[in-house]
């Protein structure tokens, strides 16, 4: 069993005017709820605007204060706007699942696995 | 007998597949099963001359592999557990099942697939293709794609690498994802055809050997998926363009076009196999495009002159394709039939409508075109054109020579206005 995670690129500003937000949540849900039947569950969200994002960088000497920049690490038209982390053993499912979450938003999707075979971190408690 | 160095290479690339994908079932991991195959052969480069060549080749191949692999993987004892458990597993039916040919067939097509996932890039495929399927080098195919050794070894360390933590699968796709992998498949053995045709850039027009590596592992392919007609479309396509090979280039090793090529030097049993497997897919009535791309060139290779040609059939044909592919480069090869029904006024009509301006073959057609229409001066502009985006020697070579041609008609016709 690997797991992976599952992010979702959202250009910078509001959402065009035109989106529903209600179908695309409600698609989205669709595909939430195959992953959680086939066991893969683990976490997924949404983020707030990149705007809300504070960039915080300190060495490693244990000696420098830390400095905040207001605003997300990387300049760019697009950022993470949300994630979904899931579990399986086999990959072509995952690409499934994240074809179809593309499908869903409209936006572009990036599947990368977690180091090795194990459970990156701890186990989620309602499991 | 006595078996030289020579024969053995031959084993090795013909069998490297087999043997590879049965040891990777088997281990569970592709490094281990090359190093595993590269020892068998090892063995046999010292064996197989004293002894002479064992009955099946490719079963003393695999048996010796997975006898090495296990040696090694004692010698190692830093590797995981799960190795030796996944040998232990397969220890049983060692001599069995994987060294026959039914199940070894399934093993080569889940190498196939896993080569040409989609989740690698278009190069790494192709890489992994020549290299695990192919038994190519690492070298050979740095040298086939004129990119540095080091370039293609990181190419295809990075690729194996995405296979282990990504978790791509190694096995053949569900039936309904089937029709999209093969697609992939085909892609990367077409790509690979092509650049052994027609080189990107280099001194020689083709790789001969790139072209038959293609056609050898086409063969691979429809033997392992005799019920895909693209399959067999693919192969008859690189079969029909191969046998023209010895027509197009002349003896100072220069480009000649089909229509001026000598057809008496064309492979003729390459056309009748080419042909003959047109015929049989049609049969099925599933045409592809790759199908229909040798249904045209068994049209051209049917004629035994340019003048011959039936034009309204390749026409027909280009029709039925453009429902399939309808992109910009069949169009323009669709107008090149068209000129020859219609005149060349009506495919320059066609040409206007396609976006193809980086592209040599366009500015070659368009020239063409405005030749035969007498339009001399800006003939030879797209002449010129076509050769500055040529980086192959014998191919820009014949297009400035033909922009020179155009030029000096251009000339003649001014000087008697």
């Amino acid at each position: 069993m690997k797991t992976y995670l599952i992010s979702l690129f959202s250009p910078d500003g509001p959402p065009p005017e035109d989106l529903d937000l209600t179908t695309v949540m409600a698609d989205l849900e669709v595909v939430n709820a195959d992953i959680r039947a086939a066991g893969g569950w683990v976490f997924a969200g949404g983020l707030a605007d990149q705007a809300s994002a504070t960039t915080i960088r300190r060495p490693r000497d244990g000696v420098a204060d830390a400095v905040l920049t207001d605003g997300p690490f990387a300049e760019a038209k697009e950022h993470l706007g949300g994630l979904t982390i899931l579990r399986s053993d086999d990959y072509d499912v995952v690409l499934g699942w994240a074809e179809r979450i593309a499908g869903a938003t409209g936006l572009p999707v990036e599947v990368r696995p977690f180091q090795g075979d194990g459970d990156p971190g701890q186990a989620p408690t309602d499991q | 007998m006595t078996v030289s160095g020579a024969d053995i290479a031959r084993v090795f690339r013909a069998e490297h597949g087999r043997a590879v994908s049965v040891l990777i079932r088997a281990l569970g991991d592709i490094d281990l099963a090359e190093d595993a195959v590269q020892d068998a052969f090892t063995v046999a480069v010292e064996r197989w001359p004293r002894d002479g060549m064992p009955p099946s080749p490719a079963g003393w191949i695999i048996t010796t592999a997975r006898r090495r692999a296990i040696d090694r993987l004692r010698r190692e004892a830093t590797r995981e557990a799960r190795h030796t458990e996944a040998l232990a597993l397969h220890a049983a039916d060692e001599n069995t099942a994987a060294t026959q040919e039914g199940p070894v067939k399934d093993e080569r097509l889940r190498l196939v697939f896993t080569c040409c996932h989609p989740a690698l890039s278009r190069e790494a495929q192709i890489a992994l293709t020549l290299r695990l399927l192919g038994g190519l080098t690492t070298p050979e195919i740095a040298h086939a794609f004129l990119v540095p050794e080091s370039t293609m070894a990181q190419r295809i360390v990075r690729a194996k690498s995405k296979i282990r933590s990504a978790g791509i699968p190694y096995r053949v796709p569900r039936d309904e994802d089937l029709p999209a992998r093969l697609a992939s498949v085909l892609a990367v053995l077409y790509l690979v055809f092509t650049e052994g045709h027609t080189a990107t850039a280099g001194a020689d027009l083709g790789r001969p050997d790139l072209a038959a590596e293609a056609i050898r592992l086409a063969r691979v392919l429809v033997e392992l998926m005799p019920d895909e007609p693209e399959a067999a479309g693919l192969l008859a396509l690189m079969l029909l363009t191969e046998a023209r090979r010895p027509a197009r280039t002349d003896a100072a090793g220069e480009l000649v076009v089909l229509a001026e090529q000598d057809r008496s030097l064309w492979d003729r049993a390459l056309v009748d196999e080419g042909q003959a497997l047109v015929h049989r897919c049609l049969r099925r009535g599933a045409p592809g495009p790759y199908q229909l791309q040798a249904a045209i060139n068994a049209v051209h290779t049917d004629a035994r002159t340019a003048a011959e040609t039936d034009w309204s059939q390749v026409v027909a044909l280009y029709d039925h394709l453009l429902r399939l592919a309808p992109t910009d480069v069949v169009r323009l090869n669709r107008a090149v039939a068209v000129a020859e029904l219609d005149g060349p006024q009506a495919a320059l009509a066609l040409l206007d409508r396609l976006d193809l301006d980086g592209y040599v073959a366009f500015h070659v057609v368009r020239a063409e075109l405005l030749g035969r229409l007498a339009r001399w001066p800006e003939s030879a502009t797209e002449w010129d054109r076509a050769a500055g985006l040529s980086d192959n020697g014998p191919e820009s070579r014949h297009l400035l020579a033909r922009a020179a041609r155009a030029a000096g008609a251009a000339a003649r016709t001014d000087d008697r206005r």
